[in-house]
């Protein structure tokens, strides 16, 4: 490993003064993503910068009745969460989907939205990767390609990302608090990472000099959510689709729908085609297949990734007639 | 010759000889007695060969080359070699280099089969799979290693490499491979198959692929070593202590008694650590150069670059029946992969000669060669893997045929095998078939499967075969005037329970207690143990045991044993303790043992077809709408002759269908078409099965002894794995009406 600097600072303050002056740090939450990126040679910062004694864990109700999920949450504390179980059990279906349990104790809310795509060139030092080395080439696109996206991909990367809570997030509109040397700001979950374009090594609209200090949630929707998550085992594997769905139908007619997409793009999916299509027709299988269509007609696949156009259309056609079961039954 | 017997209608199970259930009393043999192992495992205090600690132990770890074939042009190891705590970095450039491999391995020293690749590593500047270490770098600190060998610089000159498998068997690039004396069946053929397939009025023709598989065993490839003189001791992760000292004794040009290799504990095999690989020599070569004792513990993408798996495979399977389903011809063809470097034949054919009866029978093995690090042992290597093509192409004429596959499996049992017309030395396949099918109640399944839900239910079912054979192995009993024993043998306990079992055999040959009974093991200054594999060691040792029994108490009974006196109480009265051994280690007493031993294997092999066997029954629940596959029920039902102990011998079943659960639904090793690099080397992306993937697994024993191996063990490491991919397919068939031919059974390939 190579020799790096660590630091635990204990408040907000001492973190933005430290990654001004030192723009190659790193926030190091639970560690699950960063430092297996670190032994492989991915990652390379000078500075790990401890974010775990900053005073950001937990989580509470917030003003207008969400809720503040603080940035160093752990995922497991998120996912036992009472609020968040019963107002916002989407988001804990998803983040229990997620990994395994030992990883999910140490992995934080912050963390998470920062994990980077386990595409195998990306994390292969060998190989060629846009995202990783800005202009060395993309080995996915004529390479192994199974995990790779078919949404919002570019000529440059079509790496997909690999999260799970952030699917969840996005359909739940989420706002993202980001604490910088100007203060503080919200970002949308849907603004908050970026289409890799020409410039795959840019994922999020975090700066160097900033640092995510929570997650806002909105009050809970009426309706009911679900995550469903397709995956090659049944436990500690990324999604091949999963699907972060909502939705509020009333007098035979759907009044607001929710949909986000995981494992088949480059970003937090959101489903927007395919909730245009829903809101305000009659849930019927027609119309779900109609919504699942009109959001996979951009889809762009290759060989290997293929079966995840239909893969995707089924599974949220699936969820949607589930969720339109649990919503008569509730 | 073999004749078609009259189709016997499905009778209710057969009653079976009681399974052992913890008797209090009585043999000590059967009784599921707890792995002595067992709490020194649990608590961490069992120490590993990355584990020991040294004095001035350094550290090594290896720099690999990521390109298939190449000429190494230059190394540049200036930043390396200035890194704080970097004692040296050991390349082609700086290193003396070792003995070869022996280019012909013979079975008269079987230490010359565990080269697992002919690379000269570090003495050659050329390179033949992505992954070969190129250099070494030695430190003071393994933080001090793993970076020091990130800053090694090294130029390749490209060579044309052939990686594609599918493209090189499809060019016709396989060449057939050559039936050898005495070892498994690659190749065989009776009567005249592919015309007698002409002629059958039922015909399954099928192709098959599997993938490669890496080994993935919980403790990674792992050495330590130390110099004195000429005199090394090594600790490592090893299958086979002895082929592993002579291996090094060769290599490093020593004699064999200079070389003492221990390994108490490994923490799993599989066949991934039969072979000596490039971690151990350079982690003995780094000891040699630097003077100092150096520990090298591969990294979990280190373990799957530099140790072989399993050779992906392309099948076809042919089966001819009459009217009545009787087979009238089977035709198995197997395309499998090695390596210019090493690698070798699987035996991916060899029980399509032995399942079912059939007039006609034709097997064929062929290989293509390619630049990638070579194949290996891995658990059941071929049986596992050649069970998915046969047991699948069963199914399917049972379907074809209308007939339950139980029914078809009964018609054709064998009275001889049908491609030698050999004996079965024990074959209780079709109380395995009852014993399983009742405990699973197969009768009550619907046929065709079932919808649940959102879910479609199915139901497989498929033989579990697996050859037995017998090693030679060495052994010192003593007998001491006090009541307790202590057996000695250089075998590892490498998590099958060995030292337990064993502990049960001499309770039992001596009439003591198990408690008396101490074992002393995972040493090679010890007699020399079989290898571990071949799902040989219980019995091969438990035959070593009852012969220094005997010897025993032939020299008990000299020393004026009273009547109705046991061993014990004769020694106690005596005042003496007895010591006997069998098997010499050395000189004309080890030679006369390997003669001996090639004559036994060649003329049992002649005699008798023995095999473990087992019938396999399953329920998978298949998403409707994905495709994803999840096995919800397991029964295994399982001959492997006696019963040493029913808890380690119900676990290595369980393990073996666990394994299996990878091989079929998940595991593939994903290489590049383009460069020949595998680019899921670590446990995120190679997907073994987690707890969530394992159902409940019921294992049934028949407990039935083999009367020609010794105690009547049949072998229980690698018969647990074999059918498993088709007993899934099977099901997944039943759910889905659809037959996936490929492995792994991802949803891609299941989904409507």
């Amino acid at each position: 490993m190579r020799p790096v600097d660590y630091v635990r600072p204990l408040d907000v303050a001492e973190v933005l003064t430290l990654v001004a002056e030192r723009p190659a740090a790193r926030f190091l939450g639970g560690g699950t993503n960063l430092i297996d990126l670190i032994r492989q040679g991915v990652e390379r910062p000078d500075t790990l910068v401890d974010t775990t004694a900053l005073p950001l864990a937990g989580i509470d109700t917030a003003l207008g009745g969400g809720l503040r999920i603080g940035a160093t949450t752990r995922n497991s504390d998120l996912a036992d969460d009472h609020l968040v179980r019963t107002r916002y059990p989407l988001l804990a279906q998803a983040v229990l989907a997620g990994a395994s349990g030992q990883l999910r104790n140490m992995a934080t809310v912050g963390g998470n939205l920062h994990q980077r795509t386990r595409c195998p060139y990306f994390v292969d030092r060998e190989s060629p990767c846009n995202k990783r080395e800005p202009g060395s080439g993309c080995g996915a696109l004529e390479g192994i390609g199974r995990s790779t996206a078919v949404l919002g991909t570019s000529d440059h990367c079509i790496a997909v990302h690999p999260s799970d809570m952030a699917v969840a997030l996005t359909a739940l509109e989420a706002q993202v608090e980001l604490t910088g040397p100007r203060g503080t700001r919200q970002v949308a979950m849907g603004d908050f990472h970026l289409a890799p374009g020409e410039t795959p090594h840019l994922e999020t609209v975090t700066q160097a000099d900033e640092l995510v200090t929570a997650v806002l949630l909105p009050p809970p929707s009426l309706g009911v959510a679900r995550y469903r998550k397709v995956r090659d085992r049944a436990s500690y594997a990324f999604a091949l689709v999963s699907v972060a769905a909502l939705l509020d139908v009333h007098d035979g007619q759907i009044r607001q729908a929710r949909l986000g997409l995981g494992g088949v793009a480059t970003t937090p999916w959101r489903a927007h085609a395919a909730e245009l299509v829903l809101v305000g027709a009659a849930p019927t299988d027609e119309v779900f297949e109609a919504a699942a269509a009109a959001e996979l007609a951009p889809a762009k696949s290759l060989p290997d990734n293929a079966f995840k156009v239909q893969l995707a259309r089924r599974t949220i056609v699936a969820t949607l007639r589930r969720l339109r079961a649990d919503g008569s039954a509730s | 010759m073999t004749t078609t017997t009259p189709a016997p209608a499905i009778r209710p199970a057969a009653p079976s000889r009681p399974r052992p259930h913890a008797p209090e009393s009585g043999p000590w043999v059967g009784r599921p007695v707890d792995r002595r192992d067992g709490p020194t495992k649990t608590t961490g205090t069992a120490t590993f060969s990355a584990e020991y600690q040294l004095p001035d132990l350094a550290h090594g770890w290896l720099v690999h080359a990521p390109i298939a074939r190449a000429r190494i042009t230059a190394i540049d190891d200036a930043a390396a070699r200035a890194h704080p705590g970097v004692l040296t970095v050991l390349s082609h450039l700086n290193t003396p280099r070792l003995k070869p491999s022996p280019a012909r391995p013979s079975l008269l020293d079987m230490s010359t089969m565990v080269g697992g690749t002919r690379v000269d590593y570090l003495g050659t500047d050329e390179v033949f799979f992505d992954g070969q270490p190129v250099a070494v770098v030695v430190a003071e600190s393994l933080e001090a290693a793993q970076y020091a060998a990130s800053l090694v610089q090294v130029d390749y000159a490209p060579l044309p490499a052939t990686i594609d498998f599918a493209a090189a068997a499809a060019a016709g690039r396989a060449t057939p491979v050559k039936q050898s004396l005495g070892m498994p069946t690659l190749v065989g053929s009776v009567g005249d198959a592919d015309a007698a397939l002409g002629r059958a009025a039922h015909v399954v023709d099928l192709h098959f692929t599997t993938p490669g598989h890496n080994h993935n065993a919980l403790e990674p490839h792992a050495t330590t070593a130390v110099w004195d003189g000429d005199r090394v001791t090594v600790w490592d992760a090893t299958q086979g202590i002895d082929w592993f000292r002579k291996h090094l004794a060769l290599r490093f040009d020593v004699p064999v008694e200079s070389v003492r290799v221990i390994a108490p504990f490994v923490g799993g095999g599989f066949g991934g650590k039969g072979s000596v690989w490039a971690g151990t020599l350079l982690t003995v070569l780094a000891a040699r150069v630097t003077g100092r004792p150096v520990r090298m513990a591969l990294s979990r993408e280190a373990v799957n670059r530099v140790v072989g798996g399993r050779t992906p495979t392309r099948q076809r399977v042919a089966l001819g029946a009459d009217a009545d389903g009787r087979l009238t011809s089977v035709i198995h063809e197997a395309v499998l992969r090695n390596s210019p470097v090493g690698g070798g034949p699987e035996q991916v054919v060899g029980a399509s000669g032995d399942l079912y009866a059939s007039p006609h029978v034709r097997l064929v093995t062929s290989m293509v060669t390619l630049d990638l690090v070579p194949n290996t042992f891995m658990r059941a290597p071929g049986e596992s893997t050649g069970s998915f093509g046969l047991e699948s192409a069963v199914d399917q004429l049972a379907h074809d045929l209308g007939v339950d596959p139980l029914e078809l499996r009964l018609r054709n049992e064998p009275e001889t095998s049908a491609l030698h017309h050999r004996a079965f030395s024990h074959r209780r396949i079709r109380e395995l078939l009852h014993v399983g099918a009742e405990a699973f109640g197969w009768a009550d399944r619907t046929p065709g499967g079932r919808r649940d839900g959102s879910q479609l239910v199915g139901h497989g079912l498929a033989l579990a075969y697996h050859p037995a054979w017998e090693f030679p192995a060495n052994v010192t009993l003593l007998l001491r005037r006090d009541g307790t024993a202590l057996l000695r043998c250089g075998f590892q306990e490498m998590g099958m329970g060995t030292a337990t079992v064993q502990a049960q055999v001499v309770a039992d040959a001596l009439g003591i207690p198990f408690d008396a009974v101490h074992v002393d093991y995972g040493d090679s200054d010890l007699p020399i143990a079989p290898n571990a594999g071949g799902s040989t060691q219980s019995a091969s040792i438990a035959a070593a045991v009852l012969r220094s029994a005997a010897k025993l108490r032939r020299a008990v009974s000299q020393l004026h044993q009273r009547p109705g006196e046991s061993l014990a109480q004769t020694l106690t009265r005596v005042g003496r303790d007895v010591e006997v051994s069998v098997g010499s280690d050395v000189g004309v007493g080890a030679a006369a043992t390997s003669v001996r031993f090639i004559a036994t294997t060649l003329l049992n092999q002649r005699r008798w077809v023995r095999a473990a066997s087992g019938a396999h029954f399953c329920e998978v629940r298949v998403d409707a709408d994905t495709g994803e596959v999840r096995v919800t029920r397991w029964v295994g039902a399982f001959d492997i002759g006696t019963v040493l102990n029913a808890k380690t011998a119900a676990s290595q079943l369980r393990g073996g269908i666990v394994m299996g659960l990878g091989l079929a639904l998940t595991e593939e090793t994903v290489v590049d078409g383009r460069t020949g690099r595998i680019m899921n080397a670590g446990l995120a992306e190679y997907h073994v099965p987690t707890h969530a993937d394992v159902p409940h697994i019921d294992i049934h024993l028949l407990d039935d002894p083999d009367p020609t191996m010794p105690l009547g063990v049949l072998g229980a490491g690698e018969v647990g794995i074999t059918g498993v991919g088709a007993a899934i397919a099977n099901a997944v068939f039943d759910a889905t009406g659809r037959r996936v031919t490929d492995l792994p059974l991802t949803l891609d390939r299941v989904a409507p």
